[in-house]
């Protein structure tokens, strides 16, 4: 990726010229205003306000049907919108579709790779649709595949790809257009820990280089290591929206006490501390405290072994979303 | 505040080409098997039907049955290589491939893609006829120059068939759908439209019917092309052509629109 400067607050793109998103230094890389979609009458995205800053990293979390995906797609101008207002670096949606979307990358939750073609003609059509070819595009073409370590796969059919290949493969086919906001959804879902690691990697050298990201996953950790400031989305609206570190020391107890077997509810029940909340899952129990050592002793003394760990994003997510399945 | 409901008309751009370049380059690699189905099929229809049929019938219109039956042949080749391609292999990319939903990553639109994958069909529906009209010249079932003139008038139609085509691809749920437009809309077409035969053998209801449909006006141009002479009121027969090709690439666009982009 091309660094782009900032001089005096207005940024100059990699051309060296102002663009006109860039000439206000109050545009935000996205911005959506009481956002609204229904499917059959039933809203599914139901008054979304949020603003990106450009270089942002920004993480929307929330259970399967929560909207993220559909905020997404009327984001890229894939689907219409019901009521609202969306602006990408500026411009308004869905109809400046065309203007944003030649400065946008975009990583599809489902695989779009064109099974027709190699690796390297994946890359030089994918090129072209965004008017993209010559000298210049090879070399650019060359350096991505490189920095996603497919350089020795360039020749290969696209169903010889292994599961992680072809995300990377998403990835430096998304950055064709050097974008200057990159959207993922569900990026690393599948992919085994080698290969997330790979991609947080290269995410996280996106986001020194200036490109504003935007990333929906259902791996908190993910966010926690990887996002500026996260959204919780359920139901269609935000619940939360705050720094991964803020949200913890704001939303949840610091500390959670762990523990299994069958009369441990009614332990829990007798020796709870009157600001604790238990939680079952399964046949184990959850406990977030602020003073957990008391009960702990207590548990001990019964026989229990309970586990201590700090609180973490994704008890903030249960918390506020709920433990019930959905889907 | 509301947002204006989609546009009714499509608004491609020059953006479509490369669409078409991606298919045309897809095509270049399995050129073998599709050359093969596109030209193999109808030049065997034309020798089986022509020697076989020829003797039998002996001549038909002032022409020898295998001339009269080459022009026939080069527009059903025409129509069904277009609307294979609107159907299976623009469905493999819509449904299957997902390869649409990539291209609307990038500065496509639907209008964009629709347009080009209507044009990609009549480019090979284009190619299939070129292919033919080469074996039948060669054959000596071609009398002047102007069956040249028949390319440009077959490119058209194809386009129509393509986009009639992609109507039925916007309305499947599977390849399955497929075979009620095949049975239902091109094998009447097929058989009712002087491919083999003249229109004029059969009752007039059915020859009303025949030309309320496009490939007899295909006919009604491209044969006397090809066999020296000019076409008669060839300007309504292309508007017939024209009006459904246009009105099936806005109907076509629409839909898949409305399917895709919900």
């Amino acid at each position: 990726m091309a660094p782009r400067q900032d001089i005096g607050g207005a940024s100059v793109n990699r051309y060296g010229m102002h663009s006109p998103a860039a000439a206000s230094p109050a545009v935000s890389a996205i911005r959506i205003q009481q956002l609204y979609k229904a499917y059959d009458g039933k809203a599914v995205v139901d008054g979304i306000d949020l603003e990106i800053a450009p270089g942002e990293f920004f993480g929307l979390l929330g259970p399967n049907g929560a909207g993220k995906t559909t905020t997404l797609r009327m984001l890229l101008g894939m689907t219409p919108i019901d009521g609202g207002q969306v602006e990408v670096l500026g411009l308004p949606m869905p109809e400046g579709e065309r203007a944003v979307r030649e400065r946008l990358g975009i990583v599809p939750q489902f695989d779009t790779l064109d099974p027709d073609f190699t690796v390297i003609e994946n890359m030089r059509t994918y090129a072209a649709y965004f008017g993209l070819s010559g000298a210049e595009v090879q070399a650019r073409i060359d350096r991505l595949l490189e920095q996603v370590n497919l350089n020795d796969k360039r020749g290969a059919r696209i169903d010889a790809l292994s599961g992680g290949m072809k995300r990377r493969l998403t990835l430096a086919r998304a950055l064709i257009n050097e974008p200057e906001v990159v959207v993922l959804d569900e990026p690393t879902t599948g992919l085994d820990p080698q290969a997330r690691h790979h991609l947080w990697r290269q995410l996280r050298a996106l986001r020194a280089s200036g490109v504003t990201l935007v990333l929906t996953t259902h791996y908190m950790e993910e966010a926690e290591e990887l996002c500026d400031r996260i959204a919780i989305i359920d139901h269609g609206r935000i619940i939360a929206c705050d720094a991964p570190s803020r949200l913890i020391a704001e939303h949840i107890e610091p500390w959670v006490l762990t523990v299994g077997g069958t009369d441990a509810g009614a332990v829990l029940q007798r020796e709870l501390g009157a600001k604790d909340r238990a939680h079952q899952v399964a046949d184990t129990w959850l406990v977030y405290t602020a003073e957990p050592d008391r009960l702990r002793e207590r548990l001990r003394a019964l026989g229990h072994e309970p586990t201590l760990r700090e609180a973490d994003l994704e008890d903030v997510f249960l918390k506020l979303t709920g433990h019930e399945l959905r889907d | 505040m509301a947002h204006p409901a989609m546009p009714l008309l499509p608004r491609p751009s020059l953006r479509f080409v490369a669409v078409w370049k991606r298919n045309a380059l897809v095509w270049r690699k399995l050129i073998v098997p599709s050359m093969l189905g596109n030209f193999g099929e109808p030049i065997l229809y034309l020798l089986a039907f022509g020697y076989g049929f020829g003797r039998l019938v002996g001549d038909l219109d002032g022409m020898t049955y295998m001339v009269f039956i080459a022009s026939g042949i080069i527009c059903s080749s025409a129509m069904f290589t277009a609307s294979f391609e609107g159907m299976y292999s623009a469905y493999t990319r819509m449904a299957e491939q997902n390869t649409w939903l990539g291209m609307l990553a990038t500065p496509l639109t639907l209008d964009d893609i629709v347009f080009a994958e209507a044009t990609w069909a009549a480019t090979k529906g284009l190619i299939s006829a070129v292919t033919i009209l080469v074996v039948a010249s060669l054959l000596g079932l071609v009398s002047d120059a102007r069956a040249l003139l028949a390319l440009p008038v077959i490119f058209l139609a194809a386009f129509t068939f393509g986009a009639l085509a992609l109507v039925i691809t916007a309305l499947a749920r599977s390849y399955d759908f497929f075979l009620y437009y095949f049975t239902l809309a091109v094998t009447p077409m097929l058989l009712l439209s002087g491919v083999f035969f003249p229109l004029t053998e059969l009752p007039g209801w059915v020859q009303g019917l025949a030309l309320a449909l496009p490939l007899a006006h295909v006919l009604e141009i491209v044969r006397p092309l090809m066999t020296g002479a000019w076409p008669t009121a060839w300007l309504p027969h292309l508007a017939v052509i024209a009006t459904y090709g246009l009105s099936a690439i806005i109907l076509a666009t629409y839909l898949i629109r409305r399917r895709l982009l919900r």
